[in-house]
């Protein structure tokens, strides 16, 4: 494995390392999610989907702290996220992060939108960070644009160095929220070649999305939710082939 | 830089406010000393010295001003209560009162000199009107900062967090930065107000250009001749000053403009 | 109601030597009073006059006369980046030396009283701004309204006024609101050419019975009072125009 967690120990492969029971959450009066279960297990790659207002995006904040939610658990390497003393820039660093919008900094170039995390957060020596940021842009196939500011990247680019920055902080869980919606059909191919390479290297990797055909072939695990409960799950095979709920079965049809 | 519509609009504008001067001398009585021109080119210097205490009194302002704004626009977007409604508090007070009020309320109530042991520091009227100045423009400036740091995209917030930073590290090294250039036009608005708000410190008895115009006037024997184009003279000194300033905080609107 | 709460404030004074004396003299009390009508008489004029060469001023700019449009430039230049004690002090003293005067038991009158004087300055001065804030909400308003307007057979006049104009105050109504706030407080400066508001009127009462902060408290007080009820009002008429589903 290309990246060895800086607390060295590697998380049991019986155990899940991502687990959620009973998951519920409101804004305000309404509830968006409303009892989501599921376990993953390192190495997994877990695909959500579902349409718009499914409660996905919330779902995915939950896990790494940055959204509340009022009933359930949601264990992340066996620390409950909602406990109050827990640290939580430790869990910053083990549950690494994609948005939709990227959020790069823009009045930083890509390497040091890369750079800053790991030395401000994790006080990292700034060669050892610099060194990591330089492999990472290869990694992502962005080597030559270090010096580039976000504003002069491409969309596709952006996510690539959004990507590249949350894997400098060496993460045991990486989640993706509907990454590839923002852009255009030629730079989704980019993106999600990045992401697969990433699964083939075992990262946990726990993706919403609405390219179908990339949960196919890169998924080991399928979730279909509809208004904040899962209301199907598979492997991608069977799943998509012969779905059994109505549901499941009337999204798939609109979507393929 | 200067448009096309800039030079006319200018030139239209000292042409206006001349006209009046030139008025002033036509209907000027016959004076066996000095015409008002002649009197206004004599005491020019005097003028032009009180103007240069406008011009320090508020650069002094601007800056105790922004630096006592910023602290206060940061410290509206406080987690803690107290600090938040007290600094929203201060902050809304101050702009909702007049600024003569508010130059009123120091000049008088802070006494003109400090007693320190057996030595007394005196506290002079244009320093005391530059505090009192510095006041309401800590005001706007809190506003320009909270709404130059509400304006950067939540997301950045967002990322931020997730990649561990504490929200005064987010602040420092991801927001503020951001919030530069938003703040510029903003900024230099908020300047331009206090320089024309600065002369109010004559009708405290601060020697700045309109109190030395006045005394000018006094010592030529208050002659009504001599209204039109003394005070002419003032406002075309501002203007001088003010329409450039005006000029940049536009070119600044339109290079930094915030696409939502 | 004087009669309530004069004796509160006396016990006040008498007891901690906190002097709210317009409120238990009956003579300052008057002073007073009057003071805080002719600020808001003051106030509500100068918004008025303002909001009415705003209007104009931005009709004007869509004038075809090349004078009449650099001339109407040339004022908005000329009031915004000139001090409005400044304008304050050349409408009263320069120009009003230059007013015929009235003569009326022996001394004269000038025909334009301070109070007026400072009405015309200020009107200007918020006019100036209005000017640009009506103009850049008629900008707003798209070109496609105006032209479907005139389709249907209004003139250019009639199509200003009956469908430009509504919409266009509808959008500029927060800069609008802002102005006449500023605008609102900008009328204590009337207190350099002695017209008797109420900032004016509490320099005497204090010179008179040297309770300097208690009077500044006071116009804090009142300021924010106005400056809160202008704020209100406004938005009270935002959300009455308000057009369901439409900016």
């Amino acid at each position: 494995m290309p990246f060895t967690s800086s607390d060295g120990d590697a998380w049991p492969s019986d155990q899940p390392i991502v687990s959620l029971v009973d998951v519920h959450k409101s804004f305000g009066h309404v509830e968006v999610l409303r009892g989501i279960s599921f376990d993953v297990f390192q190495g997994d790659a877990v695909c959500i989907i579902g349409p718009s207002g499914s409660g996905k995006s919330t779902l995915i904040r939950c896990i790494n702290g940055l959204a509340n939610f009022q009933r359930g658990s949601i264990k992340v390497e066996g620390q409950e996220v909602s406990d109050a003393n827990i640290d939580k820039r430790k869990l910053r660093k083990k549950v690494g992060i994609v948005f939709q919008q990227y959020n790069l900094f823009p009045h930083k170039t890509a390497l040091q939108n890369i750079m800053m995390a790991p030395i401000h957060v994790l006080r990292e020596p700034k060669d050892v960070v610099l060194d990591r940021a330089v492999k990472l842009m290869k990694k992502v196939r962005l080597d030559g644009l270090e010096n580039r500011y976000p504003g002069e990247l491409s969309g596709g680019q952006q996510q690539r160095v959004a990507i590249a920055r949350s894997l400098a902080m060496n993460p045991n869980i990486m989640l993706f929220d509907e990454v590839t919606a923002a852009l255009d059909p030629e730079t989704v191919k980019e993106v999600l070649r990045t992401i697969r390479e990433l699964t083939e290297e075992d990262m946990t990797c726990i993706l919403v999305t609405h390219e179908m055909g990339f949960a196919r072939e890169v998924g080991d695990h399928i979730y279909f939710t509809d208004r904040g409960l899962i209301v199907e799950h598979g492997e991608p095979d069977e799943f998509f082939k012969a779905a059994k709920d109505p549901r499941t079965r009337a999204f798939l049809n609109q979507v393929l | 830089m200067v448009s096309n519509i800039a030079r006319p609009r200018y030139c239209a504008a000292l042409a206006l406010l001349f006209l009046f001067s030139f008025w002033g001398e036509t209907v000027a009585a016959p004076n066996p000393h000095f015409s008002p021109f002649e009197a206004l080119w004599i005491w020019m210097p005097f003028i032009l010295s009180g103007f240069l205490l406008n011009l320090v009194m508020s650069l002094l302002a601007a800056v105790l001003g922004t630096i006592l704004g910023g602290l206060l626009g940061i410290a509206q977007l406080s987690t803690s209560k107290v600090i938040c409604s007290s600094s929203v508090f201060v902050t809304q007070v101050f702009r909702n009162t007049p600024w003569i009020i508010i130059l009123f309320a120091v000049m008088l109530l802070v006494p003109f000199e400090l007693k320190l042991g057996t030595r007394s520091l005196i506290i002079p009227d244009w320093l005391k009107a530059t505090v009192g100045f510095a006041i309401p423009v800590s005001a706007n400036v809190a506003e320009v900062v909270r709404g130059a740091i509400l304006s950067v995209p939540s997301g950045q917030w967002e990322s931020s967090e997730s990649l561990g930073f504490s929200k005064w590290q987010t602040l420092r090294m991801v927001i503020l930065p951001q919030c530069v250039k938003r703040m510029m036009a903003p900024w230099m608005n908020a300047y331009a107000i206090l320089v024309l708000s600065t002369p109010i410190a004559a009708v405290l008895g601060v020697h700045e250009a309109v109190g030395n115009a006045q005394q000018a006037m006094e010592a030529l024997g208050a002659r009504t001749s001599l209204l039109v184009p003394f005070y002419s003279f003032i406002l075309v000194l501002f203007f001088f000053y003010i329409y450039p300033i005006s000029r940049l905080t536009l070119w600044l609107e339109r290079r930094y403009a915030v696409y939502l | 109601m004087f009669e309530l709460i004069s004796p509160v404030f006396r016990h006040l004074y008498e007891s901690t030597g906190v002097n709210f004396v317009f409120l238990y003299d009956p003579y300052e009390y008057g002073r007073f009073v009057n003071g805080v009508f002719l600020t808001i008489e003051l106030g509500i004029c100068c918004l008025l006059l303002s909001v009415l060469i705003g209007i104009l001023g931005a009709w004007a700019q869509e004038a075809r006369s090349r004078i009449l449009r650099l001339l109407i430039a040339g004022y908005i230049q000329a009031f915004r980046n000139t001090p409005p004690i400044v304008q304050l002090l050349f409408f009263y003293f320069a120009l009003g030396a230059l007013t015929p005067k009235v003569s009326a038991d022996g001394y004269s009158i000038p025909i334009i009283s301070a109070f007026d004087w400072a009405v015309i300055s200020l009107g200007c001065f918020g006019g100036a701004f209005n000017v640009e804030i009506f103009r850049s909400g008629i900008e707003a308003v798209p070109h496609s309204t105006r032209e479907a307007g005139e389709a249907l057979g209004y003139t250019k006049s009639q199509a200003f006024f009956y469908i430009t104009l509504p919409l266009a105050f509808r959008f500029c109504l927060p800069a609008l609101t802002n102005n006449l706030v500023s605008l609102l407080k900008t009328t204590s400066l009337a207190y350099a050419i002695t017209v008797p508001e109420v900032t004016l009127v509490s320099s005497q009462i204090w010179s008179d019975n040297l309770n300097v902060a208690e009077m500044m408290l006071t116009l804090f007080i009142f300021y924010n009072l106005i400056v809160a009820m202008l704020a209100w009002a406004m938005h009270r008429l935002e959300r009455a125009l308000k057009i369901p589903g439409y900016g």
